[in-house]
């Protein structure tokens, strides 16, 4: 038999890092895959911080796990699972003081102690930070962790599929880019960490490597369910032209956002918390600025930071000047920023309880790959880092605790008969004498996704974002490639990619098609209300060969009865 | 159109790199990371590249272009201002495939200086405190995203092999110089001989080339000063 590992942790950013390091502490072989070197993961990019109720701030100083549980449920729009969210407030203080004595350098406040920062939908400082560059300082420690202990990475693989045998989940199929070679691997238990899709939308704040294929392999090969899929987020604030993203830390710093008429919008429609309201509200008025006009070149609004002054800027938001300078060759010492919403964040993902487990035995998920759900509708602004510790932790413990208890399985038949069907695949793919663009299908899939479902949809919208998806599903199966070559071949990886991205797409848009309600993220301008009666449930999609069938879950309420949801 | 000239090389076909010439459609605002999409989507898929934030944060398209050591999304045509843009990959590395190159031994060195924080003292309830002042000591060396350019910039490390270099040393100062880790003198053994800090000769090409604005002579002074302190202040073996 070939490689084997106890457990294959799919990706090296914060939650696959964590659960790594979980699990190789519990006394298990693990190794890590990875699409990428640990510190290109996306969770490099986070700015601006991670939410645990420290109470170091001024005005914070009564802050307790209690508080922030409510606030994340509020700001989930009730969606979220509430003893999941209670785990991970109550384990939040713990996780962020770990990543300080492994060395974070979070900022400090006066008399030394993590400084924290007020974020949307918490009406005080939470977000404990190091300055707008959180995600690069807590990545970089738990990779120096993960190389202090010795974790085992096999870089830039890319997994395929996930195979299962006798109802349990025995290995993976990966590629290694490196020299094209397709192997199998066989574990005891694998955990998904494999983040988010953003890249299936064109204006995306996402690395170019959230292509979500790791999510896509959890629901294709290994049958499990995705959930949830309809909830997208999109960022308030991200840079008109290249979408890279301006950290929430902005307007919680003291940012305002104006339209073409140096109006502070935001009075219109969250008049206490004004620029610090949650995301979904913040992204659908500045795209109701937008969308009538009140906006520039028909695109953006500005958010003004000249006001904070240069002492501030350079010290709290020296990223978003570099990033400004760069990319927008502008300084916001002095001139506004241009911003326009974007896609930013997946509050779905491969259905999870707060052990990562999935519906299928030995398979494990965690970070923004997963849904427990703690984020609901509508995830808050310095949650999703927190998530990813708390939930990569609990998976790899709760991974070991499954490996630990398990009796052998030979499987080495299902591992050979799985590595067939899917060399068989990618050499259809290399030798397919199909006319298709691959290129033009992952274009006009971007766009689709941004105007069907984006910010506000409606039902003929999504109806023919859906039949547009179907007839690009059926143009991937005439895609060619430009290049069979066998070293690092990005074309193959690339279209790999797309049928992930593909399936994916259609499991979000129906999700939301069918979700005949408005809730957190998913805004419907035919049913512009919540309806509880009706709606206050998971969607789960599962993989048919026709194409998802979709059935729901009931929501855990313990202690917040759903009430109006204002700001 | 914008012409590019990038250079080639794939080891299991090729004897030595050459340059290919590629005529891009350029848009306004395009990077040169951008640029290489379009010739890998548009006229040759076998070109490759690697790439991931876009952001200049992940640190993974350091590449030369035109002649200076940069990222590749960071870098916008325009600001170029040359009708012919040549891209190689960092130089003095091995080169895997394309612009791809090897950082294993990158990463080794990296490995080499314990980059993490040691506090043998057990570790309090809540947070060690950090004053602002102690933290704003380290505050551009964590800015490194560990994207190889100063590495490859430099000459010493180009010539000495076993050379630990600038970003590795960085790192070792931004260890050495946090209040909360305790290994002290230890961390400088670490960068001491004839392959550590010493060496460095203060050309501050790792500072021209980085691309975060980091200063690394400055680190691997800082970690001189303390290994000349630590010779005289111990009797010499
Ligand atoms: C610009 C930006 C800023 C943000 N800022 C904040 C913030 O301030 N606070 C906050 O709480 N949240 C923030 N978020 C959200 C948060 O950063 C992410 O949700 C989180 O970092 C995701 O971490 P992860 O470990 O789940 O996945 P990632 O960090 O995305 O890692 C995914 C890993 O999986 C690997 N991988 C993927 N697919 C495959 C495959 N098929 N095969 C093998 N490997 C694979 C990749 O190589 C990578 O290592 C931000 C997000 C963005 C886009």
């Amino acid at each position: 038999m070939g490689l084997h590992h106890q457990v294959i942790v799919v990706g090296a950013g914060l939650s696959g890092l964590r659960a790594a390091l979980a699990a190789q502490q519990d006394g298990l072989d693990v190794a890590i895959l990875s699409r990428v070197h640990p510190v290109r993961s996306h969770s490099i990019a986070a700015q601006g911080g991670i939410n645990a109720s420290l109470a170091n701030a001024e005005g914070g100083r009564d802050d307790n796990w209690e508080k922030h549980a409510f606030d994340t449920i509020k700001g989930s729009d009730y969606l979220a699972d509430q003893d999941a969210v209670e785990i991970m407030t109550k384990e939040a203080p713990g996780i962020v003081y770990e990543m300080e004595h492994w060395g974070t350098p979070f900022s400090r406040t006066i008399d030394g102690r993590i400084a924290q920062r007020p974020f949307g939908g918490a009406a005080f400082p939470r977000t404990c930070y190091a300055a707008d560059i959180t995600g690069h300082a807590l990545l970089h420690t738990m990779y120096e962790k993960s190389v202090k202990e010795e974790i085992k990475v096999y870089e830039e693989y890319l997994l395929l599929s996930i195979v299962k045998h006798d109802n349990a989940c025995v290995g993976i199929v990966a590629l290694n880019i490196n020299n094209g070679e397709i192997i199998a691997m066989s574990a005891d238990a694998v955990i998904i960490a494999s983040g988010g899709y953003g890249r299936i939308y064109g204006n995306s704040t996402n690395a170019l490597i959230n292509t979500g294929s790791g999510m896509a392999a959890a629901y294709l090969s290994a049958g499990v369910p995705l959930k949830d899929l309809e909830f997208v987020q999109f960022h308030p604030t991200s840079l008109y032209g290249t979408n890279i993203l301006i950290t929430e830390g902005a307007r919680g710093e003291g940012g305002y956002l104006f339209n073409n008429r140096h109006e502070r919008f935001m009075k219109n429609y969250a008049a206490k918390a004004m620029e610090l309201a949650p995301r979904d509200i913040v992204a659908r008025s500045i795209q109701t600025e937008i969308n009538e006009g009140r906006c520039y070149n028909n695109a953006y609004v500005l958010l003004d930071l000249r006001h904070l002054g240069r002492k501030k800027i350079m010290e709290r938001l020296p990223g978003i000047r570099d990033i400004c300078l760069h990319f927008a060759g502008l300084d916001p010492i002095n001139k506004p920023i241009p911003i326009q919403p974007g896609q930013h964040y997946s509050m779905g993902g491969i259905d999870t309880n707060a052990n990562g487990e999935t519906s299928l035995a030995g398979l494990f998920a965690a970070g923004e790959a997963a849904c427990v759900s703690v984020h609901g509708g509508n995830r808050l602004g310095g949650n999703s880092l927190l998530d990813t510790i708390v939930f990569g932790k609990l998976s790899g413990h709760f991974a070991s605790g499954y490996v630990k208890a398990k009796k052998k399985n030979a499987a080495d038949q299902a591992l050979q008969a799985e590595l067939a069907k899917v060399k068989a695949k990618v050499s259809r793919l290399e030798n397919s004498a199909g006319k298709e663009n691959p290129a033009k299908v992952r274009s006009e899939l971007k766009t689709t996704m941004m105007e069907e479902a984006g910010v506000f949809r409606t039902k003929a919208k999504l109806e023919a974002g859906l039949a547009k998806i179907k007839e690009l599903k059926e143009r991937y199966k005439q895609i060619h490639l430009l290049s069979k070559i066998k070293k690092y071949n990005l074309d193959l990886v690339r279209n790999l990619e797309l049928e992930g991205k593909l399936a994916l797409a259609e499991v979000i848009v129906l999700g939301a098609l069918k979700r005949e309600e408005s809730r957190g993220s998913h805004f419907r301008t035919d049913y512009p209300t919540r309806n509880d009666e009706h709606w206050l449930k998971h969607t789960l999609a599962h993989h048919t060969e026709s194409g998802p069938r979709l059935d729901y879950k009931a929501v855990t309420i313990t202690r917040f009865r759903p009430q109006a949801r204002t700001y | 159109m914008v012409t590019f000239k990038i250079e080639r090389f794939n080891p299991d076909v090729d004897k030595a790199p050459y340059f290919q010439t590629y005529e891009v459609a350029a848009g306004k605002e395009m990077s040169v990371l951008e640029a290489l999409f379009y010739v890998v989507e548009n006229l040759d898929g076998s070109l490759a590249f690697r790439y991931s934030c876009r952001g200049a944060v992940c640190g993974s398209c350091a590449m030369r272009i035109n002649g200076k050591n940069r990222l590749a999304c960071q870098t916008l045509l325009k600001k170029l201002k040359s009708p012919v843009i040549t891209v190689s990959p960092l130089p003095h590395l091995p080169i895997v495939k394309d612009l791809i190159v090897d950082m294993d031994h990158f990463f080794k060195n990296y490995e080499k200086i314990k980059p993490y924080l040691v506090n043998n003292t057990s570790a309090p309830e809540k947070e060690r405190r950090q004053s602002i002042l102690e933290r704003a000591k380290i505050d551009e060396m964590i800015a490194c995203i560990l994207c190889g350019a100063c590495f490859s910039a430099c000459t010493v490390a180009a010539t000495d092999k076993k050379f630990i270099g600038p970003a590795a040393l960085t790192k070792a100062y931004r260890f050495w110089a946090d209040s909360r880790d305790n290994l002290g003198d230890e961390r400088l053994a670490l960068v001491a001989g004839e392959h550590g800090a010493l060496r460095c000769h203060t050309l501050f090409n790792c500072a021209e080339a980085c691309p975060k604005n980091i200063v690394p002579t400055y680190s691997i002074q800082q970690l001189k000063g303390g290994l000349v302190k630590c010779r005289f202040s111990k009797p010499a073996k």
